[in-house]
């Protein structure tokens, strides 16, 4: 994207001249569709968003009411993927579940992009920041992702709000590192080092000329991270530690059928094969972009 | 690991939640819940606690457990097999599918074997672990019944039985690693391919198996042992869930356990032997980088 470097005269300020860097989003946006992954994942994953919004419409009974008489019918014309042990339509509970699924990854991927740009700027600018807030940030790595956020959930009770919190302090750290490692490169660039002798002030030349850089690797980071944080909360609910049960989530569905894995293995197979299908379209997502947004990093992962 | 010890023991204790009245249950009184904060020197200033325990870590002893009623270092000890057993099997899944896969697909670009094998990839990394534990459960423990669904016999009493316990946590567990191995190794092949040794051996005329098997495999190692270290630390992670899903009594049952406990002895030692794990791992990937290319050495 550097390719697109070039001074701009602003016409409101004719005393400093601007220097600024502008990604041509009409040309990534275009080049991206032209890669088969994205495509394919963004239309999976539009369609489940169709779905969660839409899942009050499409399913066919209230996935919270319990029908006792009904546990554990297989999969049928009257339900579709059959019921679990409470009677309870997983159908219904799959479209219900893809909610928490969705509303858990796109708040996490905000939150931790949003701690990221700060923490990576912060320490990928100053030098005296760097060291202390990098070994803070390593000491939160060298714990297991998932063991944080249980140990963070153990603490503060199951909630959807509490998920988002948990994983999004868990997986923050990469964003951040991800940020001052792209900062660091850009930092020695002419352009940068131009602004700087140009008297700009340190927020100035981070938020014009630096951040606009990071966005490309950014996206592509915080695709990945709403995968992660998808899994993770099925992950959380499936220890009994996530969201909590009366809330329909992919999570809590497959835990509950982990109990009668014996007699009804549909009530944990179907709203697996939903976590997976959004995993897929996620990680063709991510893939697509960063193979379209930066050639280089294809060969490195 | 300095930094990675005091970091863990501030978190652990800057999370709310109290273990006494855990231990005691809803029906201690105050003097009680008092004398025993007292005895387990929970009442002490923070930094007291801390430098208490750097000084007991220090000396090999990482304290009592609140629950167990032994010391940490021998509910480690105990733990420890099973986990060990379980990383190193789903190490040894993970390599054995990822790395042929890999170099196969970067040996043949564009072919065939490189579709499907990506693909199968693809989805490996999609597939979540836990799901498919379930999966391999209901289909080869309840259909078929030709595998346990779930238990540990120890490795010393009856070996073959552990490896009747251990195949199907083992498989879910390694295959997305191999998954993640495959593609990295893919891409380290079609890099070493791309070298201009590697158009020298063509030009002298040598046979495409031996340019891939002599001449490009070996280098292409070397990331792929990087990716293997880390492997092992995921492994490490994600051995806590498939513990669970499988009841093997192991380190990750132990944790989890002591985290929903405040159980602080426990989530310390625990944490402390995965991170003397990681250093112990790094070494050994340092080691192996020397032996796959001699042109590195360490003085």
């Amino acid at each position: 994207m550097t390719e697109a470097q070039h001074v701009n005269p602003s016409p409101g300020r004719l005393d400093v001249p601007t220097l600024s860097v502008q990604t041509r989003r009409p040309g990534w946006v275009r080049r991206s569709l032209r890669n088969p992954s994205v495509v394919f994942g963004s239309l999976i994953f539009l369609l489940m968003v169709l779905v969660a919004v839409f899942a009050g419409a499409l399913s066919t009974q209230s996935p919270t009411r319990l029908y006792p008489a009904n546990r554990l019918k297989p999969p049928s014309a009257q339900h579709y993927l059959g019921t679990d042990e409470f009677g309870r339509d997983v159908y219904s509970l799959v479209l219900h579940g893809s909610r928490v699924s969705l509303l858990v990854g796109g708040v996490t991927m905000f939150l931790t992009s949003l701690g990221g740009i700060l923490i990576g700027l912060a320490a990928g600018y100053s030098r005296r920041l760097d060291p202390v807030v990098m070994r803070f940030m390593d000491g939160l790595m060298a714990f297991p992702a998932i063991l944080l956020a249980i140990a963070l959930m153990a603490a503060r009770g199951p909630g959807v709000a509490n998920v988002i919190f948990a994983l999004s302090l868990v997986y923050m750290p990469r964003t951040a590192m991800l940020i001052r490692s792209t900062v660091l490169s850009l930092r020695e660039l002419d352009y940068v080092q131009a602004a700087e002798a140009l008297g700009r002030r340190d927020l100035a030349i981070a938020l014009r000329h630096l951040l606009p850089n990071c966005l490309g690797p950014l996206l592509v980071q915080g695709t990945f991270i709403f995968a992660y944080a998808v899994l993770a909360e099925a992950i959380l609910g499936f220890l009994g530690v996530g969201v909590p049960p009366y809330i329909p989530s992919w999570g809590n569905v497959i835990a509950s059928g982990k109990n009668v894995i014996r007699e009804a293995y549909w009530v944990s197979f179907f709203p697996g094969l939903a976590l997976t299908l959004a995993g897929l379209s996620l990680n063709l997502l991510g893939d697509g972009l960063r193979d379209t947004l930066d050639p280089r990093l294809r060969l490195q992962s | 690991m300095a930094v990675v010890v005091t970091i863990v023991f501030l978190l652990i204790h800057l999370i709310p939640g109290d273990p006494v009245s855990v231990m005691l249950g809803p029906d201690a009184t105050t003097p009680q819940i008092e004398a025993t904060r007292r005895a387990l020197g929970l009442d002490r200033p923070i930094h007291e606690q801390l430098l208490k325990f750097y000084v007991r870590v220090l000396q090999g002893d990482l304290g009592q457990s609140y629950f167990l009623d032994r010391p940490v270092t021998t509910a480690l000890r105990e733990r420890a097999e099973p986990t060990l057993v379980l990383t190193f099997a789903s190490l040894l899944v993970a390599v054995l599918i990822g790395v042929p896969s890999g170099v196969l697909a970067g040996a043949y670009r564009g072919s065939w074997w490189d579709r499907t094998l990506m693909t199968a990839a693809l989805m490996g990394v999609c597939i979540p672990g836990f799901w498919l534990s379930l999966n391999f459960i209901y289909l080869f423990a309840v259909r078929l019944g030709w595998l346990p669904a779930a238990g540990y016999t120890s490795l010393f009493v009856d070996p073959l039985g552990t490896l009747r316990y251990m195949v199907l946590p083992a498989v879910s567990l390694g295959f997305n690693q191999s998954a993640l191995i495959a593609r990295i190794a893919r891409s380290c092949m079609l890099e070493v391919l791309a070298q201009d040794y590697i158009r020298t051996a063509r030009a002298k005329g040598l046979s495409q198996r031996v340019v891939v098997y002599v001449h490009a495999f070996r280098n292409a190692l070397v990331p792929v042992t990087t990716v293997i270290g880390i492997t092992m630390a995921i492994l490490i992670g994600g051995a806590v869930v498939t513990e669970i899903v499988f009841n093997i009594p192991g380190l990750g049952r132990l944790i989890i356990s002591a985290i929903l406990r405040r159980d602080y002895p426990v989530v310390q030692g625990v944490v402390l032997a995965t991170a003397a794990a990681y250093v112990l791992i790094n070494l050994a990937v340092d080691v192996v980088y020397a032996f796959i290319d001699p042109r590195i050495r360490y003085d």
